[in-house]
């Protein structure tokens, strides 16, 4: 096939569940590409000698070799080239924002649609997931132990690449499940459950990993007490705190930070109470606080519950602060939540809720902005406009505002650098912190970002304790 | 999965059980808490740890069957199973030589407050135990109680035992006569309400233990926080324990609330299974497994 003829193969689109449908229910909304579909999508690739979707890649993924081990029809060869660099292929397919990396940068993208690697890379972790082709082999044991805290992305990825190296790897998980924000925070309908527990439980069965659940480092154990037994410690306890916005009445019931409400929801199955045993209270009238993935979740979450509940009238905002083009959540999250009904209320900010004499929420006062000039980060600066006051009928409110680390890891340990804003100090290429055997990465360094650089960070640590697992004397 | 090893019915709606949990027991202090998970349909329900030890692997808890968990949890038997144990969670309580304190419990409050005035006591502290309930039969670990209090008063609302009086009547009394150095109240928010407006009457510090509404405990979900004078707070990482005089009760109050109506709906329907199941089988309740298909759907 020459360039030309790969160039006017169209963009393959990925089966969708009906928009009407998925908005009471919470099954997977993308479906997956079908074999011929995702051969085809493959054939679109242009093998770029210097290929600019891997710099793109957290991870580094070798994109062009596992496309064209695809449209060659080697399935398990291109299974083999994902696994050496990423090891949740049917994870990161689901949940990166390929369009401001991998596919942000493809080629394709600067005449027409980028190639859709996001799309190929789930096909082939599905594949996997169903054939177990690819088992991952434990090599001779090296005798060193490693103690990671956290079991989401960073601590995942961070286990896993010294598994493979032959490490006896513990994770401590302080939830009663494994796979953090994989499993609590993103739901059902974007990222099965199923699929998570069963890359993570391939993962540790193929490499020997002992996951403890129940943990609370800090409490159960400390840092200090993990040193004295284990040969290096990779901290990866992501940003866990909700941040709550300092406005008069975010006490009144009704307000909920985003994740106890997705915590109900993903972890304890709240939306199949009574059957499971926790609730989750939600009204008609429902206002998402943020437009990051969190939100977009938030708010699709609350208009399926809605529809479950038999709510006729049920209405779903979003409160931004920018416009529309600044919204931070991935792109395919926000069309999907536009197509389930969500009213998007941009240019605006919260300035205080009110509740009535029993305590419950009732309306929220916002004023409308206009974007001024960019601030420090480069964003554009929220400025307020004068006299713009107006309220909005609320019976829930739900914050997903970003969070912080959370702080209970740390007890006892004054002595490991963290910044003002409660992140550890952590090398970028290495994860080094200020304190010796101990490293950290993922969100507890950068402060809430993506599951993919979570994994990055996760992975550069692994191999910086792996060498100094092999190199450096351990014991000092 | 931890084993229930022994379960004791303390009186008609208070049980307690020794858990296997040499993890949470290593660490365990008075004032902290656990998470319990009975098993995969379960909620996380924090408890006060009531007794620990440390060579024996065990915690204590003590619980009042108020609502589904609770009363999942007592048609549990030694030799029983529970998914989730975690902890100890949040801080212990500062024990050090106070001079004359009173440890102030009520109803299955009691729990709690016992390893409390334990650890004052050995810390060299003069402790005056004042505890009460409705009424006779819901009173438990009198005995217990008086082995680590120097003095111990024991008051029930309707009179079936003990002085007739609710806590605070004897508090005021003592807090007019004595001395005192700092007041513990651990019972229901109400009784917490009352003892922390009398004891700022006397100008007492005053530390009360919250139980409210939380899912992880680990500071992931905030749905536990109360307003302070100085802002909201966590109670399952920055309590359990505060200063009595600083708490929102009124905002307490209200979020205790939030959940009645499905909490109503959970143990009606556990009634209900559980008649079922003893109409069908004569067997002790257990949860029908019929209802429950399909859990990793």
């Amino acid at each position: 096939m020459t360039k030309q003829e790969r160039m006017k193969i169209p963009r393959q689109e990925m089966p969708l569940l009906d928009e009407l449908i998925r908005r009471g229910n919470f099954e997977e909304v993308s479906l997956g590409l079908p074999e011929a579909l995702a051969v085809k999508e493959a054939e679109r690739c242009l093998q770029c000698k210097k290929p600019k979707c891997v710099e793109g890649c957290p991870v580094g993924v070798l994109i062009p070799q596992f496309i064209k081990a695809l449209r060659e029809g080697d399935i398990n060869e291109s299974i083999r080239v994902m696994k050496i660099k990423n090891n949740l292929p049917a994870v990161c397919g689901r949940v990166c924002p390929q369009e401001n990396q991998c596919e942000g940068n493809c080629i394709l993208g600067k005449t027409g649609e980028p190639l859709a690697i996001g799309r190929l890379e789930r096909y082939i972790g599905d594949y996997e997931l169903r054939r177990r082709t690819c088992p991952m082999v434990k090599p001779h044991d090296t005798g060193k132990k490693v103690a990671v805290v956290g079991s989401g992305p960073a601590g995942i990825a961070c286990a896993v690449d010294l598994g493979r190296e032959g490490h006896k790897v513990t994770i401590f998980e302080s939830l009663h499940s494994a796979g953090g924000v994989l499993i609590y925070g993103i739901p059902e309908f974007r990222l099965p459950k199923p699929v998570v527990h069963s890359e993570i439980d391939y993962a540790v069965q193929c490499l020997g990993i002992e996951i403890k659940t129940d943990h609370i480092i800090g409490r159960t154990i400390t840092l200090d007490e993990l040193l004295e037994e284990y040969d290096a410690i990779f901290i990866g306890t992501g940003a866990g705190l909700p941040n709550f916005m300092k406005i008069p009445g975010i006490n009144y019931s009704g307000v909920m930070s985003a994740n106890e409400f997705l915590t109900r929801i993903n972890l304890m199955k709240a939306y199949r109470f009574p059957e499971y045993d926790t609730p989750v209270r939600i009204g008609g009238r429902i206002a998402v606080i943020g437009a990051g993935n969190v939100a977009m979740d938030s708010a699709r979450c609350a208009v399926r519950l809605q529809k479950s509940m038999g709510m006729k009238s049920g209405e779903v905002h979003v409160i931004y602060r920018r416009s529309c083009d600044e919204v931070p959540a991935r792109l395919e999250e926000f069309h999907h939540a536009e197509e389930e009904g969500i009213i998007f209320d941009f240019l605006t900010i919260p300035v205080e809720i009110f509740g009535d004499i029993d305590g419950n929420v009732t309306e929220i006062k916002c004023i409308r902005i206009k974007l001024g000039d960019a601030d420090a980060s480069g964003r554009k600066k929220p400025v307020p406009l004068a006299n713009s006051e107006f309220t909005i009928d609320v019976d829930t409110v739900i914050m997903a505002l970003g969070t912080s680390p959370n702080p209970v890891v740390f007890t006892n340990n004054a002595n490991l650098r963290r910044t003002n804003k409660g992140t550890v100090v952590a090398d970028n290429e290495t994860g080094r912190t200020s304190r010796e055997r101990l490293w950290a990465g993922g969100d507890v360094v950068t402060g809430s970002a993506t599951v993919i650089s979570a994994m990055g960070a996760g992975k550069r640590a692994a191999a910086d304790i792996n060498r100094f697992l092999r190199e450096g004397d351990v014991k000092k | 999965m931890y084993t229930i090893l022994e379960k004791q019915i303390l009186n008609d709606a208070v049980k307690l059980m020794v858990i296997e949990a040499p993890h949470v027991a290593r660490k365990a202090s008075a004032g902290q808490f656990v998470i319990v998970r009975i098993d995969d349909f379960g909620e996380r329900v924090p408890l006060t740890i009531a007794d620990f030890d440390r060579n024996a692997g065990t915690v204590t808890i003590i619980f009042q069957e108020v609502g589904k968990s609770t009363k999942h949890l007592g048609a549990l038997n030694a030799g029983g199973k529970l998914a989730t144990f975690a902890g100890p969670m949040g801080h212990p309580t500062e024990i050090k030589r106070y001079g004359t304190v009173i440890c102030v419990a009520g109803g299955v409050g009691i729990a709690p407050v016992y390893p409390i005035a334990k650890a004052l006591k050995e810390a060299g502290n003069n402790v005056i135990s004042i505890i009460g309930a409705r009424n006779k039969g819901l009173l438990f670990w009198e005995e217990r109680i008086r082995t680590v209090s120097d003095e111990l008063i024991v008051c029930t609302d309707d009179g079936s035992y003990g002085r007739k009086a609710v806590v605070t009547e004897p508090l005021k009394e003592i807090l007019s006569a004595k001395n005192i150095s700092h007041v513990w109240a651990i019972g229901p928010a109400i009784m917490m309400k009352f003892v922390s407006m009398l004891t700022k009457e006397f100008n007492v510090p005053t530390v009360v233990s919250l139980n409210t509404i939380m899912i992880d405990g680990t500071g992931m979900c905030g749905g536990c926080r109360v307003l302070l004078d100085e802002g909201a707070k966590f109670v399952c990482v920055d309590g359990p324990e505060f200063d009595g005089h600083k708490i929102d009760w009124d905002s307490l109050f209200s979020r205790q609330r939030i959940y009645l109506n499905e909490e109503r709906i959970a143990s009606e329907r556990w009634e209900h299974i559980c008649n079922l199941d003893k109409a069908v089988s004569g067997d002790n309740p257990v949860r029908n497994k019929s209802l429950n298909v399909d859990k990793d759907k």
